[in-house]
């Protein structure tokens, strides 16, 4: 490269770009907001592609966790001792939080089933998590079912709710597949918020009650914090049993390419439909924890936002990486705490991120190679 | 009352119809479905009560109601195209060559960033656009027409005819289709396809602009979230009408504009917004090519 081809791409760098930004972003704030972004990003800009220069030629450490932690199980049972001890060390808002991270560690995984493993990606699953969170509250407070005669029934009905949605919607490419689930999560949301006579509409249901343990109410967080644990151990022992069984493999494969995978005789509509169903599954266990926890439910839980933020906890992971998964939700669910004072800016944030992290890491944070290679 | 119902769906559709414009032409081209492009539709009509404001207090709108508005368009649509110019550059270029979910969830973050970016400088609640055309109107078969009314109609349907005749007669639009067919051949004939592509991006952004000022100045106030909820039913529009063809968009937003307007007076108005995905998930199942479109083979 000459030095004047370096310098007028210096100057596109550091002049060209920046105003250009800025004065897209002109209308909005106004000019002195618009001229101070126009310094900071003519600084950052040639800034950051200098640096990039110098990042490249320094060769990173490896940075896969299992490099500085013992691989396996004993870093599973490593990470289980702070997770065993946290309520006695936090206050009940930090045992509020973990639970309500573990759900959506729940929650998160099943999406990681349908999206991860299978590869269609799901932009209604809060739809499922809604239908168990209603299914439970509608159980509990018009027929007086308990939390442990009411789950295996709204579980049930939101596999259920995903086994039949899928049947017609499998047949559909890619995004044609996003937009009917999409469209399906709106709908499920507008039946809940406008038939007030059996969901009680936008008010929500309230007085939900909490679940029992051998004739224990578990209505201290601390102990609600315990069963939700139990459940994302036995979560995430199913899921690695599932990933590594004859389904699992067969989901991977018709990821990695459909045609192919049905040319090795796998039955491309039934594993799709198991999928879909198995991922449901989940979305329901972790509805009705979540209607326990929070002993009320409303149609603002439940919007396509929701769908998003749990998209983005598998994405940010790493598609189909259970470890990648649960650092991805904890990321996300404590990640708005730790920053309260900024926290209007989190979604600015997060919809840069996702942008970012599709251009430079389209894998994810934790997810092998393997998961981009599909056209 | 028919009548009545039958020039609201009207409206409501011509608006549909151009945003579904800039969904169609794109997906034609890249395959994507931008989820960004509502949020431009967003930004226009913000634009428009942004930029009208400011020529208000400047004077100019005492001065001249037509001109001002004139500005306004111009100016918002200039803007609009430009975002989506700056959008596809940033956002979507860069994973061209990627796996197919990459730029969806990609155009997801560009439309989570726009909404909230709205949000934080110009507020969560309702802004007014400032009521400069009165509710004046003339009789039609004793039915109630406003100006404004027969404006969007008239508008809507005068641009679309001029994008037609742009992608069929100029040698810009011939080069569209011709990328949209196959841009491996494109390019080997010489298209610039980068180009193409942006030039694809400013035209249906544009289109967006102008549907968010019109649809500012029907409603007379604007939200950060009715991008959503307008992509969601430009995207069923395209698809109805048969996602990449351009006269499919037209006609797939009339039909959905006419059928949630008579929907909401004749069945529910509380399911308003749920008409548009049961048509989506209807049209999806039943005849994915939608009304107008050509079936794809998939390509292996």
């Amino acid at each position: 490269m000459n030095g004047m081809t370096m310098k007028r791409s210096f100057l596109f760098r550091s002049l060209i770009i920046p105003l250009w930004i800025s004065f897209l972003f002109l209308p909005f704030k106004g000019l002195l907001p618009a001229a101070v972004l126009f310094v900071v990003l003519s600084v950052t800009i040639p800034l950051s592609k200098a640096l990039a220069g110098y990042l490249k030629e320094i060769r990173l450490p490896d940075l896969r966790l299992t490099r500085f932690v013992p691989a396996g199980d004993r870093l599973g049972l490593l990470l289980l001792v702070p997770a065993l001890l946290l309520p006695f060390a936090g206050d009940n808002y930090i045992t509020d939080i973990a639970t309500l991270a573990g759900i959506y560690i729940i929650l998160a995984l099943g999406l990681n089933v349908v999206v991860g493993y299978t590869g269609l990606l799901n932009l209604g699953f809060v739809a499922f998590y809604a239908i168990g969170a209603y299914g439970y509250a509608l159980l509990n407070t018009r027929l007086g079912l308990g939390f442990w005669s009411a789950m295996p029934l709204s579980v049930l009905s939101a596999t259920a709710a995903g086994f039949l949605l899928a049947v017609p919607a499998v047949r559909l490419r890619g995004d044609y597949l996003a937009l009917v689930t999409l469209g399906f999560g709106e709908i499920v949301r507008l039946i809940l918020n406008n038939w007030d006579s059996f969901t009680k509409g936008p008010n929500g249901i309230n007085g939900i009650a909490a679940p029992q343990v051998l004739d224990i109410q578990i209505g201290k967080i601390s102990l609600y914090y315990y069963l939700v644990l139990v459940f994302v151990l036995v979560t995430v022992f199913v899921m690695r049993r599932v990933q590594d069984s004859k389904t699992g493999r067969a989901w991977i494969a018709i990821r990695e390419d459909e045609i192919a995978s049905a040319a090795m005789g796998i039955s491309t509509t039934w594993h799709k439909l198991s999928s879909c169903a198995f991922g449901a599954f989940w979305a329901g266990l972790a509805g009705t924890l979540f209607a326990a926890k929070m002993r009320f439910v409303s149609p603002e839980s439940f919007t396509f936002m929701e769908s998003v933020l749990v998209l983005c906890m598998v994405i940010i992971g790493g598609l189909g990486s259970i470890v990648g998964v649960i650092v991805g939700a904890l990321v996300l669910v404590l990640l708005p705490e730790v920053l309260r004072e900024v926290q209007m800016y989190r979604m600015l944030a997060l919809g840069c991120g996702l942008v970012f992290l599709m251009i430079f890491r389209p894998q994810g944070l934790f997810g092998g190679k393997h998961a981009a290679s599909d056209r | 009352m028919l009548l009545q119902q039958l020039i609201n769906g009207l409206t409501l559709g011509g608006v549909y119809a151009l945003i579904a414009l800039g969904y169609t032409m794109v997906y034609g081209i890249l395959e994507l479905i931008n989820f960004a492009h509502g949020e431009i539709y967003m930004l226009g009509a913000y634009l428009g009560i942004i930029i009208l404001a400011f020529l208000t207090a400047a004077g100019l709108t005492a001065y001249s109601l037509p001109l001002s508005l004139f500005i306004t368009l111009v100016l918002t649509v200039l803007f609009c195209s430009s975002y989506g110019f700056t959008i596809e550059k940033i956002a979507y270029r860069p994973l061209r060559n990627a796996p197919r979910l990459s730029p969806l969830i990609s155009a997801i973050g560009v439309s989570i960033f726009l909404q909230n970016y709205v949000m934080l400088t110009q507020g969560a609640t309702d802004k007014v656009f400032p009521s400069v055309l009165g509710s004046g109107g003339f009789e039609f078969f004793s039915t109630r027409v406003t100006y404004l009314q027969a404006a969007i109609i008239a508008a809507s349907g005068i641009i679309m005819v001029l994008l037609h005749l742009f992608v069929m007669k100029t040698k810009t639009g011939k080069a569209m289709r011709c990328v949209a067919q196959d841009k491996v051949m494109a390019s080997l004939v010489g298209i610039d396809i980068d180009r193409v592509i942006s030039i694809t991006f400013i035209i249906g952004s544009g289109l967006a602009a102008v549907a968010g000022v019109m649809v500012a100045l029907y409603y007379g106030l604007v939200n950060y979230s009715i991008g959503y909820s307008a992509g969601i039913k430009a995207f069923t529009a395209a698809v109805l009408g048969g996602i990449g063809s351009i006269p499919g968009a037209m006609l797939g937003g009339v039909v959905l504009g006419l059928a949630e307007s008579l929907g909401a007076s004749y069945i529910s108005s509380e399911y308003k917004d749920a008409y548009a995905f049961v048509i989506l998930i209807i049209i999806l199942l039943l005849k994915p090519e939608g009304l107008l479109g050509k079936r794809r083979e998939e390509k292996i």
